[in-house]
């Protein structure tokens, strides 16, 4: 016999073939259709938006890890993905210089300040965007109306606005979202429209039907906790719908509720972040019970006509709390009383 | 308030699914496997103290004579396991790592290679203890691939009584079908040594636990069971790592043991069906333990099969017999638990339940690591539901304390399921093997 080479390793010497560069990957992939979508429906001012984000988040992580190791955080795609969702919770004719100042926010205070992907709080798209929200609460909620007819021949105006100027704000007024238009205006808009995104609002939260298909290619892949999505639509479903059954003149349907703004986004992309999600079953159920809740308390009572982006911002601050309070037991041990007895 | 104990019947809390790559092997009979020029046999093939050696350099024995006796209780004697000429008694290299003292064995080829016989340890006759010293004259150990020796397991400490009497058929580590094949062919050898447990333990019950994906097995002692023997046959649902004695514990019984003490707390007693063979195979004849079954599988393996194999076989022997081109990684054991083989000139032991071989292909080279992204797919997997995810952060900064003070680090066993599913590959079970190395070192030795 040859002599044999033989490498060296410790047990075990099988692995699942998933791995975390694969997951972000395929939420990445996931998002295409909603992404093809976004660009029909918003036109180029769309597309430059996303490219814009995307290379902000894919740069900052690059620059900020330094010349060594930038190469190699990148390679777990998730600055990528943080990129492309912070595009999709804006405007599509977010002025394009402020979207890149959203990317660089997301990516170093919504994951390098805490020490790197795995380490931080929130969600850091959602962080980006906070701060996005926070600091030009007009470009904001300035809309545009879904499948102009102009789209791919011109840009919107306010997305080419040059840095530290004022959008222009010539015909962005006319696409107020669904849910605004409920809020100040009781005009409720067509559920069939909301469900598969002829109306204004975010660049990707318009279509939920493509981002349910996406959240549920997901799960079934099993690199998505079912459980986040479907607790979140389920609270906000029957609590909708208890509040419909009181008086369906002054409260949105349920069906609307589900299908507009942020909510489908968020339950299916941004609260399922593994890394700002609680870790055990129950936190999970606690966890998303909270975001429903929230997103309709915000929604109905509060000042602002969208509430997902608050109310998962709250979850993710949730999480490490319910990971360290909900009780474990753990095998052959009598309770976990005894733990805290202890010390 | 003790109800915390009985849950979760038929099988245990959480595990994982690992491909079980049996196809290969689980048909092909046990065959024997031609002796090699030169055996070596490590004085330590057990947990406890090493064996001493009753030969001297250069002096002919026979197959089945005593080579070495047992020095003191936790220890275990060594059979010649074929006729023939010792060598020298030198160091020898185990799997380890360390090179430890044993016998070179020089087989003589035209030997006839009868075995001598023993003392019988008569069934009926014999007193518990008496039995429990015939286990302990063979050589036996675990089987199953821990090598304690089992006289010692079987030794019920005061004060306890063995309830369950449970015989592990589960085999729950990918490729291996060694235990499979013991049931299939080896079934009187079994019920025999039952019946020497029964009588040295005297339990409540007996249970044989096999996993699903042997219902042949299953079906074949269901079978053969002898008409006076009350034997339960459980057939488990398949789930690594059920075969770890805690886990098969709670399948069969529902009891969970408590953490940091044996399955006889709870009135258990594991013994692995490979080992219950041995029992009643060798007590009758007062033989000492000379082969073993084993496994030698793996895409790297030209002629896979089970193998009845003398201990102290060389691996490269076997390797050349068995055919393992383009060969990048052997290891002593399934694939979730087994250790990686450094140097083919060391020999297969009394613990040595299956010898896997991987090509380029199967290893695990080119999986870069990844930071932890809180998936908590490692608290899904673990059996005891510990927090691998955590457990691996403090190993990561050195709290080996705190890890064994506050998050039971010293009930993990190192079966591998959280380093399994872990998609950032991350070696939590490598990290956690050294905390609890470094922990044990502290706790002998206070620091000044």
């Amino acid at each position: 016999m040859k002599e044999l080479t033989l490498q060296i390793r410790t047990s075990p010497h099988l692995k699942t073939t998933l791995s975390t560069d694969t997951i972000m990957l395929h939420v990445i992939l996931s998002l295409i259709p909603v992404v093809i979508f976004a660009v029909y429906a918003f036109g180029w001012s769309g597309l430059t938006l996303m490219v814009t984000t995307t290379l902000s988040c894919v740069l900052t992580e690059y620059i900020l890890n330094g010349k060594d190791k930038g190469t190699k955080a990148l390679k777990d795609w998730s600055a990528v993905l943080t990129g492309l969702l912070l595009a999709l919770t804006l405007p599509p004719g977010f002025p394009l210089w402020m979207a890149f100042v959203g990317g660089m926010v997301a990516i170093a205070l919504g994951k390098f300040v805490f020490g790197g992907l795995g380490q931080n709080l929130f969600n850091p798209a959602l962080v980006g965007r906070a701060m996005l929200q926070a600091a030009f609460p007009v470009a904001i909620t300035t809309w545009t109306n879904a499948m102009a007819p102009d789209r791919f021949s011109s840009f919107i105006a306010s997305s080419l606005t040059l840095p530290f100027l004022e959008p222009i704000k010539a015909d962005a007024i006319s696409g107020a979202t669904p849910l605004s238009a409920f809020k100040f205006d009781k005009i409720t808009t067509d559920v069939q429209d909301l469900a598969l995104g002829f109306t204004s609002g975010s660049l990707g939260e318009t279509c939920a039907v493509l981002i349910a298909l996406g959240g549920l290619y997901l799960a079934v892949r099993k690199m998505l906790n079912w459980r986040i999505p479907v607790g979140i639509l389920g609270t906000v479903a029957v609590f909708t719908g208890l509040l419909y059954l009181i008086d369906p003149s002054k409260y949105p349907a349920p069906l609307a509720m589900l299908f507009s703004g942020g909510l489908m986004l968020g339950a299916v992309y941004m609260a399922t972040d593994m890394v700002s999600s609680p870790l055990s079953s129950i936190g999970v159920w606690i966890y998303s019970f909270v975001i429903g809740l929230l997103v309709v308390l915000i929604r109905i009572w509060g000042g602002l006509p969208e509430g997902v982006m608050y109310a998962i911002l709250f979850g993710n601050a949730l999480a490490p709390v319910l990971d360290k309070t909900i009780p474990k037991r753990i095998y052959g041990m009598p309770s976990v009383k005894t733990k805290t007895a202890k010390a | 308030m003790m109800n915390f104990l009985l849950h979760n019947k038929g099988t245990f809390h959480h595990g994982i699914h690992p491909p079980e790559m049996k196809d290969d092997t689980k048909a092909l009979s046990i065959r024997q496997f031609p002796f090699p020029p030169v055996l070596v046999l490590p004085l330590s093939q057990h947990i406890g103290a090493a064996a001493e050696p009753v030969v001297k350099e250069g002096q002919s024995v026979q197959r089945g004579q005593l080579i070495a006796k047992a020095n003191g209780y936790m220890s275990v004697p060594l059979h010649a396991p074929v006729s023939g000429k010792v060598r020298k008694i030198d160091y020898v290299p185990t799997i380890s790592g360390k090179k430890t003292m044993g016998i070179y064995l020089e087989s003589f080829p035209s030997s006839g290679q009868e075995v001598i016989e023993g003392k019988c340890i008569d069934l009926y006759t014999s007193s518990p203890s008496q039995i429990l010293a015939g286990i302990q004259q063979a050589g036996i150990v675990g089987l199953g691939g821990a090598a304690f020796p089992t006289h010692v397991k079987l030794a019920i400490p005061e004060g306890k009584s063995c309830k369950y009497l449970i015989i592990n058929g589960v085999e729950c580590e990918p490729y291996l079908t060694t235990d499979h094949r013991v049931m299939l062919e080896q079934y009187n050898d079994i019920f025999m040594g039952i019946r020497y447990l029964i009588k040295a333990l005297d339990p409540e019950k007996v249970i044989i636990g096999i996993e699903a994906n042997k219902e042949d097995a299953y079906d074949m002692l269901k079978r053969k069971k002898p008409l006076d023997m009350e034997v339960e046959l459980a057939l488990l649902p398949v789930k690594y790592p059920q075969g770890a004695e805690k886990m098969l514990v709670t399948a069969v019984t529902g009891h969970e043991v408590p953490s940091g003490k044996l399955p006889i707390e709870v009135g258990a007693v594991v013994i692995n069906v490979a080992t219950t063979a041995e029992i009643g195979r060798l007590l009758p004849h007062g033989r000492g333990i000379q082969e073993r079954v084993i496994t030698i599988t793996g895409p790297g393996i030209a002629k896979k099969g089970n193998y009845l194999i003398t201990i102290g076989t060389p691996l490269r022997f076997i390797l050349e017999q068995v055919g393992a081109e383009g060969v990048q990684e052997v290891f002593m054991g399934g694939p979730m638990m087994g250790v990686s083989v450094s140097n083919l000139d060391m020999p297969i032991t009394k613990g040595t339940s299956g010898i896997v071989a991987f090509r380029q292909e199967q290893t695990l080279a080119d999986r870069p690591e990844f930071a932890c992204i809180r998936c908590g797919a490692c608290l899904d997997a673990c059996p005891l539901s510990l927090n691998p995810s955590q457990l691996g952060v403090l190993a990561k900064n050195e709290a080996y304390d705190l890890m064994a003070s506050d998050h039971h680090l010293m009930d993990c066993f190192e079966c591998g399921s959280c380093s399994y599913v872990c998609p950032s590959n991350i070696p939590l079970v490598q990290y956690f093997r050294l905390a609890k190395t470094i922990v044990r070192k502290r706790q002998t030795k206070p620091t000044v």
